[in-house]
């Protein structure tokens, strides 16, 4: 194998046929396929922190490692029934990985994956709950939000065990998590009733508050035909952009008082609202049925400056760690599209079956990703 | 004795009652819907891509369940096939399924609750 570094490879998964394309974003070409990776339905990657090994998590509770650069399947374990993603730690020698069934975390070794800690998600009603929304916190943390219960947890590895800390009545449904870049702020969004849970980790005697929790009062919700993801919510300099559930809206809150500056009407149900690394611009791809189309969003102004139709059924985008590139995956047109972030004009169009996450390595230093 | 052109009426009359008795035999042995014939194919594909992709979202590709519960025939084995289209169609008030009646239709529903209960609706992973 001719030596090459790592840092401008991507994985994308191909969620029909549990397969991975392993994608080189300077060339703009895909370099490998690997297979054999189980049920993709709704998968997702971390990297080891020499951005050598990608670790993908598996709906059917699949956790495998893959060598990118060798690209091949390193270790495979079945960890559980049923899973929805995972995190890092921030050493990275601890996977977490969040279970639907039976609900809870498992950790391991992210060298060996072997089983290091097993952590039923009981909540204070006694029962077992779906894990949604893992992510890694500085300090050796992991938290998460127990879907069915309403909780959210922190369990603290720094002693090398964990030690869980409970936070109960947090709001209803939590559905998904995501931690600001510094990782500061844990953010679940709640299905079950308006409004954000907020969890200060600088200040975690302060508990979990609610934040935005007028939003949506007295207008009727439309049905939501996919939870919108929370991962790679847009917070800029001055703002944080976020989905709205069930609603073809953007909010734009103010990143220090948690209160709402503007609504920004969009083309259908906001998925992802992801900003360039820059900041000057967040990208929105939308729900069934409106999920041909991609808007960009201009932080100065917070107005629509750009619509896109990348294709049938776009499921994510990621852009290159600076920010000029974006690549996006349309599911049911079978490709993938590089978009110049300046100009929006498509460079490249490559083959890939039903694709899904597009994950570049620069991940691996990123806290929460 | 009859006259031919009554005769004929007869037999027709008798093939169509046959038809529509065979058409029921099918309901019954395969649990398939007599409209399941005015669905053509392109939107069967366009529904099976449907069920695997979009339902597929909360309910697993393979239908194993998420954060939807499994649609597997065991998971579905004690609910009725009313139950299960009105669901489809008009969605759980208080949980995130949402109503499809804006993209399917009654018929299209019923064929949907039928594969899933047949479990034909999903192939397997490689």
């Amino acid at each position: 194998m001719e030596l090459r570094g790592t840092g401008d490879l991507a994985v994308v998964i191909e969620r029909a046929t549990g397969s991975v394309q392993i994608l080189d974003t300077s060339s703009r070409t895909s370099i490998g396929q690997v297979k054999g990776l189980g049920d993709l339905s709704h998968a997702s990657i971390v990297y080891s922190r020499d951005a050598r090994y990608a670790y993908v998590f598996g709906r059917d509770g699949g956790l495998t490692k893959i060598d990118i650069l060798e690209q091949k399947i390193v270790k495979r374990v079945i960890q559980s029934g049923n899973s929805i993603g995972g995190a890092i730690s921030q050493d990275g020698r601890l996977l977490a990985v969040s279970n639907y069934t039976p609900g809870g975390v498992k950790v391991f070794n992210s060298s060996t994956l072997e089983l290091i800690a097993d952590i039923p998600a009981v909540g204070n009603n006694g029962l077992r709950s779906k894990v949604v929304g893992l992510v890694d916190a500085p300090g050796q943390q992991f938290v998460f939000s127990l879907y069915d219960a309403g909780e959210i947890w922190i369990v603290d590895f720094s002693d090398g065990k964990p030690e869980i800390r409970k936070f109960t009545d947090i709001g209803l449904l939590p559905y998904d998590g995501l931690i600001s870049g510094n990782g500061r702020f844990y953010i679940a969004g709640l299905f079950g009733e308006d409004g954000l849970a907020l969890l200060d980790l600088w200040n975690i005697q302060d508990g979990v508050k609610r934040i935005l929790s007028d939003y949506g009062k007295g207008q009727r919700k439309m049905p939501v035909y996919k939870m919108p993801h929370l991962e790679g919510w847009a917070i800029t300099d001055n703002y944080a952009f976020l989905p709205a559930v069930g609603r073809n809206t953007v909010l734009v809150v103010d990143r220090n008082t948690w209160k709402e500056v503007k609504q920004i009407p969009v083309h259908g149900q906001p998925i992802f609202v992801m900003s360039r690394p820059d900041g000057r611009q967040v990208w929105v791809n939308y729900a069934f049925p409106n999920n041909d189309t991609v808007e960009v969003i201009d932080t100065l102004t917070l107005e629509k400056m750009k619509t896109l139709k990348p294709g049938k059924a776009v499921l994510h985008m990621e852009f290159t760690p600076r920010g000029e590139h974006v690549w996006i995956s349309a599911r049911d047109n079978n490709w993938i599209k590089v978009f110049d972030t300046d100009t929006f004009e498509v460079l490249t169009t490559l083959p890939a079956k039903k694709p899904s996450g597009i994950f570049m390595s620069s991940r691996a230093h990123q806290t929460g990703l | 004795m009859l006259p031919m052109r009554k005769l004929k009426i007869i037999i027709m009359q008798l093939k169509r009652i046959c038809r529509r008795d065979f058409l029921f035999a099918l309901i019954f042995v395969c649990g398939t819907s007599a409209v399941t014939a005015e669905i053509t194919e392109a939107r069967q594909a366009e529904l099976l891509n449907l069920l695997r992709q979009d339902c597929g979202s909360c309910h697993g590709m393979t239908l194993k369940g998420g954060l939807g519960p499994a649609l597997t025939p065991d998971a579905l084995a004690t609910k009725s096939g009313e139950m299960l289209v009105q669901t489809i169609i008009g969605g759980r008030p208080g949980t995130p399924m949402p109503p499809w009646a804006p993209f399917l239709s009654q018929e299209e529903a019923w064929w949907l609750v039928n594969i899933l209960k047949e479990g034909t609706g999903v192939v397997a992973q490689p």
